[in-house]
């Protein structure tokens, strides 16, 4: 098959980095007023910081990525990281250009603190210990990197779904770390649906007699639970039209129907195959905390309205929707356009034509890779 | 596509609109208008377009766009949020030409449609003389893939006005690239340009 970590446009083998912060006298004080100390964010970056510290761009990933977003982990991986298409020398996000950071959520379970770390207070896992957060708990600890990282301002923060959701509290928090924000399959706040969706999922894992009260680590997890609120989510990425694109009605095993409980369609077949590939790399817990956080998301509330949000932001905004996207459809996202335009900001708002669903995002690369990299062009050009 | 003609009306235009206006084009294309007037008149402004590979365009010169569809009209945009709303050579291929009128008015403290004459007399003589729809090097398609499907003549776009009883400010006509008297526009003009005020200008 080839060396595929060294093949052109790729950025190769990554090697995740880490950073700690956070003291007793000096916590972190989160949205609910908690404080948590120390934190430790994982994350990768690509590219090279310029001289001047004016070509970094931050991606936020979504609720089930992690900061592994292009390249290779080891030699031997077989996947590159979740949007490789977009990121690498010559890619959209040109690393021959820009130099790329993503970080790990708080929250989530792949090295940033989250439920799954270890409380230095007593030596065990959080658990349910762990603090409730927010979108805007996140951005806070990506601003301690970013701060860390020594970069004043970053040419753009950019994220599809939750890290849309992280691009905009970016834009709002703070409005002089940014130059543009470019805000994928986003919404101003969950809707009742959204939060439906993920109430459901949380009580899949919640009635798994293994979750235990969160505390499991070290035992047997509760992955049925987990797995079905994969597959529950996975339904809300996708679309009926690419749904029925990829399986129709088809039996996986069979031609015909048996009339027995071996009859398995190929859509089962596969939410099966994706709910037992995320439990090998996702935490329960983490999806409790990370699905909450999405919950309480809603900039009306938090800054009075969606205008009032947006008044102090300063960036240049790209904000894009797909059509097909049922889960934060195109409506919310103009939403924030109009907002944007009434405050008198910059914004451009593209509606993608494409019938993957709100996974689109991540499936529709060239297109998207296009839209940005001239966006970005132009931006860093002036 | 660049050519002299649409230069010639980016100049028309840009001459109605002052330094710094909030600018609003509707069927912006690629986003030369907008760009010739943010290069001539530091205009502030958006442009909308339907057309993804326009979107496209505008975002790699730096242009804000909107990408939508104007025959759903603007009723997401605020009232007089604009000092100018510009339509250029789009009025003949919307579906719904008398919602846009209304709506770019309201939007607008002024709006700026222009469009090629209908009337223009060698469109009239290809109907007249040779009995066939017209084509024209401003109107270069055939009857069955033009994508113009509301053309008029500059004395209808008038009638039109009156009856949505929307002033006219000015009139421009021009004929190739030279501007004619508007008195002799209807027959001679190959393209003309209105400028409209807008509904809640004037009241306030």
């Amino acid at each position: 098959m080839g060396n595929r970590t060294t093949q052109v446009g790729s950025v190769g083998i990554v090697v995740p980095k880490e950073f700690t912060f956070g003291t007793s006298t000096d916590p972190l004080t989160l949205e609910s007023g908690r404080n948590l100390y120390p934190i430790t964010v994982r994350y990768e970056t690509y590219g090279t910081l310029n001289r001047e510290k004016s070509n970094a761009i931050l991606i936020l990933h979504a609720f089930s990525g992690d900061a592994h977003v292009a390249g290779y982990k080891t030699e031997q991986d077989r996947y590159p990281g979740w949007w490789d298409p977009m990121v690498g020398p010559g890619k959209p996000f040109d690393t021959n250009k820009y130099f790329v950071i993503c970080s790990n959520v708080l929250g989530g379970c792949q090295g940033t603190t989250g439920p799954s770390s270890i409380n230095p207070a007593t030596g065990n896992p959080y658990g349910l210990s762990f603090p409730l957060i927010t979108i805007g708990d996140m951005v806070k600890v990506q601003r301690y990197l970013i701060d860390h990282l020594g970069i004043e301002r970053l040419l753009t923060v950019v994220g599809g779904s939750m890290g849309g959701m992280q691009a905009l509290e970016w834009a709002i928090t703070y409005p002089d770390r940014v130059r543009s924000a470019i805000v994928i399959a986003a919404t101003p706040r969950l809707t009742a649906q959204g939060i439906a969706f993920n109430a459901v999922g949380r009580n899949a894992i919640t009635s798994d007699p293994n979750w235990n009260g969160g505390n499991y680590y070290g035992k047997d997890i509760p992955s049925r639970g987990l797995s079905i609120a994969r597959m529950v989510g996975h339904i809300t990425y996708l679309s009926e039209q690419s749904m029925h694109d990829k399986f129709g009605r088809r039996l996986q095993n069979r031609e015909q129907y048996g009339f027995d409980f071996n009859d398995q369609f190929a859509v089962e077949s596969y939410l099966e195959y994706q709910g037992d590939k995320f439990v090998e790399r996702f935490d329960a817990n983490s999806y409790i905390y990370i699905s909450r956080a999405m919950d309480y998301f809603n900039l009306d509330e938090k800054y009075g309205s969606l205008e009032a949000a947006f008044r102090r932001t300063r960036a240049k905004f790209l904000i894009v929707s797909f059509t097909s996207d049922w889960l934060y459809p195109p409506k919310q996202s103009k939403e924030m356009v109009f907002a944007l335009m009434k405050e008198g900001k910059d914004v451009s708002y593209a509606e993608l034509d494409c019938p993957y669903g709100h996974d689109s995002f991540l499936i529709e690369t060239e297109r998207q890779g296009k839209l940005y990299s001239s966006f970005l062009e132009n931006l860093y050009a002036h | 596509m660049h050519t002299n003609l649409s230069e010639r009306v980016f100049q028309e235009i840009a001459q109605l609109v002052p330094i710094g206006s909030r600018v609003l084009d509707l069927g912006c294309a690629e986003g030369d208008l907008l760009d010739y007037l943010s290069r001539t008149k530091q205009v502030k402004g958006m442009g909308v377009d339907i057309d993804e590979k326009m979107v496209l365009q505008c975002v790699a010169r730096g242009i804000s766009v909107f990408q939508g569809n104007l025959d759903e009209g603007l009723r997401d945009y605020q009232t007089a949020s604009y000092d100018y709303v510009i339509l250029s050579r789009t009025l003949q291929v919307v579906h719904k030409p008398v919602l846009i009128l209304k709506e770019m008015v309201r939007v607008g403290k002024h709006a700026i449609v222009n469009f090629p004459n209908f009337g223009y007399l060698p469109i009239r003589l290809q109907l007249l003389l040779k009995g066939q729809m017209p084509v024209t090097s401003s109107l270069p398609f055939q009857w069955y893939d033009t994508p113009n499907i509301h053309l008029c003549t500059k004395k209808d776009f008038r009638n039109l006005c009156k009856e949505l009883g929307i002033p006219i400010l000015k009139e421009i006509d021009l004929w190739n690239s030279k501007r004619i008297p508007p008195f002799v526009g209807n027959l001679f003009a190959t393209e003309v340009c209105f400028l409209l005020q807008g509904s809640s200008n004037g009241k306030t």
